[in-house]
């Protein structure tokens, strides 16, 4: 298992949504790679023929009748939400304007 | 409110749940008269410990002057009628600002009640505010909240555990008498076990997670921390059963735990894994040792026995919860609820948003998780350490044909000081006798067995078979009597004085 190099340490933060300054991504770099280094015990491990655990216990899924139930108001639905216009949320363009690139992040 | 006087603390402060439930239903005391006095004592210390977030003052007044107009009126109460409890700050409440310990959900005042709350509520107990802890629940000494540290009351130099590190100070500085944590690696069992009071994990499923901030889904779980066992067994009765609004609700019979309390091992059979006593501070050997010999004498019987896997679980740990995490921490987007950092197009939206309201664990645990859930990675890492998991489930489900409980120590040293783990690998070691329990999903207990030569609390953890806390609680029982702090407290300032009692002793 590899240490991160830099450029898959911006990638991820893109992967991530996360906006991280130059300094963020270089103490990343170096604390994944230790926190990596530390689980790669687990290579070692034997686990031929283990099934995966999802869950802890077995669990079923359960159903339920489809069937209109109370729920919250919009308003109280909506009163969390940064920026509003009545009972929509406002988010800034998620395409991009002509002459000017696609969207992106960690960069 | 009586005199001024401020030698001692009022007796209030430290009255069990049981015992406050009792006095406030015999008419001894107001449910008003015990609120007040938990209100004052947390204006007087809390600035100094810095447990709560949020103290709602005006609700629990409020729900207090409600159990005693019931009271008055004859109409029959819930069993913690009354008792004054206090929320970590990833339980959702209605009306009541709710922040994970983060910046980003800063002035985020919840829609809803999460179940654990509004069974507390149904119950009777008077919600008096919300408590620091790490942010998201990601750390072991609270040092990761964003918005202010929490000392333990035992030793202000030190940390009170994490993740839940303003419940277990705020209930060992009998600021309420229980409070509510969660444990997704030892969040709850860690800071009881640094603070000197009870904390309980139940199995998983046992306790609704519905409107509880999720950190990793598959290993949250939500339990107790009080000044004793039987306290526990109270507060974990109102809270656990099956909730349709939580998939992983398991709808399994709830027995009265208090019950379980029958202060009797005889015949017990008590694991001790070998893997557990490996490496620890000599205090906490010790103190273990003592814990094992005072099980025997009462008719326990000790099983030597072993948990192969134990060292892969800190590994498959920090693999499978920051995986969980970055998952569950993608709605916080800037959109629905909380802060929101604006820029001129959507991704960079949510990238400033999240870069701006995230701290650096959380940071970190998210770019961890999203590269080990990475197309080409997914089966080196989380698929593995899901095996892994598998593995070290199945040691305990052998473990426990040859025994009801096991014993080990719930931390390997006592409350460490602020600025003590220097990197985050460090850090994670501190949950290392506590992370095997949520990979498995058992049910697990700290409960205080002694203080080291320097005043600290030592936790002895009990971990169990699963829906089997009831077990946890008896055992847990006899060790709290034989080698528990009994009416030793924190040192801590006096804070002021109690309510005045009617017609009782303090």
């Amino acid at each position: 298992m590899p240490a991160l190099t830099r450029q898959e340490v911006e990638e991820i933060a893109v992967l991530a949504r996360l906006h991280l300054e130059p300094e963020e991504l270089d103490r990343m770099q170096h604390e994944l790679g230790a926190i990596l280094e530390h689980v790669a015990a687990l290579a070692a491990a034997d686990t031929t023929d283990v099934p995966a655990m999802t869950h802890a216990v077995p669990m079923d899924l359960r159903m339920r009748l489809d069937t209109a139930e109370p729920s919250l108001p919009v308003e109280e639905a909506l009163a969390g939400a940064p920026r509003r216009d009545g009972q929509l949320i406002v988010v800034p363009s998620s395409i991009a304007p002509p002459g000017r690139a696609g969207a992106g992040s960690g960069s | 409110m009586s005199s001024a006087s401020s030698a001692s603390p009022g007796p209030a402060a430290f009255w069990s749940v049981a015992d406050t439930a009792r006095r406030i239903a015999a008419g001894e005391i107001t449910a008003t008269q015990v609120v007040e006095a938990a209100l004052a004592r947390i204006q007087a210390i809390d600035g100094e410990l810095g447990a709560f977030l949020a103290v709602d003052a005006e609700g629990a007044r409020a729900a207090a002057a409600e159990v005693d107009h019931r009271r008055a009126a004859n109409v029959p109460q819930g069993p913690l009628a009354g008792v004054p409890i206090a929320l970590k700050d990833v339980l959702v409440t209605r009306g009541l600002a709710t922040t994970a310990g983060s910046k980003i959900l800063h002035g985020w005042v919840p829609p809803y009640d999460a179940h654990v709350v509004g069974q507390l509520r149904a119950a009777g107990a008077v919600i008096v505010g919300k408590l620091n802890c790490d942010e998201f629940a990601m750390g072991s000494s609270t040092e990761n909240s964003a918005y202010q540290p929490t000392r333990n009351p035992w030793d202000p130099s030190r940390v009170p555990g994490g993740s839940s590190g303003g419940s277990s100070a705020a209930v060992a500085a009998g600021l309420c008498a229980a409070s509510l944590g969660t444990d997704t690696g030892g969040s709850i069992r860690q800071p009881a076990a640094f603070c000197g009071v009870v904390g309980m994990k139940p199995t998983y499923g046992r306790v609704s997670r519905w409107g509880v901030v999720a950190f990793a889904s598959s290993l949250d779980q939500v339990g107790p921390l009080t000044r004793s066992v039987a306290d526990a067994a109270l507060v974990l009765q109102a809270i656990a059963g099956f909730d349709p609004r939580d998939s992983t609700s398991l709808d399994a019979p709830v027995p009265v735990f208090a019950d379980a309390l029958t202060g009797e091992v005889r015949g017990l059979r008590v694991g001790l894994p070998q893997e557990y006593f490996e490496a620890m501070d000599d205090d906490v050997r010790a103190a273990l040792a003592r814990t094992a010999a005072a099980l025997v004498e009462r008719g326990a019987e000790l099983v030597d026995l072993s948990l192969p896997h134990t060292a892969l679980a800190l590994p498959a740990y920090y693999l499978v919860a920051p995986a969980e995490a970055s998952s569950n921490l993608a709605r916080y987007d800037g959109v629905r609820y909380g802060q929101r950092t604006d820029a001129p197009d959507l991704l960079d939206m949510y990238a400033r948003t999240r870069g701006a309201g995230f701290g650096t664990e959380v940071k970190r645990r998210i770019m961890l998780g999203t590269y080990v859930l990475r197309a080409g990675y997914y089966d080196a890492y989380y698929k593995k350490a899901q095996q892994v998991r598998t593995l070290i489930k199945r040691d305990f489900d052998r473990a426990f044909r040859y025994c009801d409980v096991l014993l080990t120590p719930t931390t390997p040293t006592p409350a460490f000081r602020f600025g003590a783990k220097a990197t985050p690998v460090e850090m994670y070691q501190a949950d290392v006798f506590t992370l095997s329990c949520n990979l498995a999903g058992l049910p697990g207990i700290s409960v205080p067995c002694g203080l080291t030569g320097d005043g600290l609390p030592i936790g002895a953890q009990l971990l169990g078979r699963p829906l089997d806390e009831a077990t946890l609680l008896r055992a847990g029982g006899v060790i709290e009597a034989a080698v528990g702090l009994g009416d030793r407290h924190p040192p801590g300032p006096p804070g002021p004085p109690g309510p005045p009692v009617i017609g009782g002793g303090g």
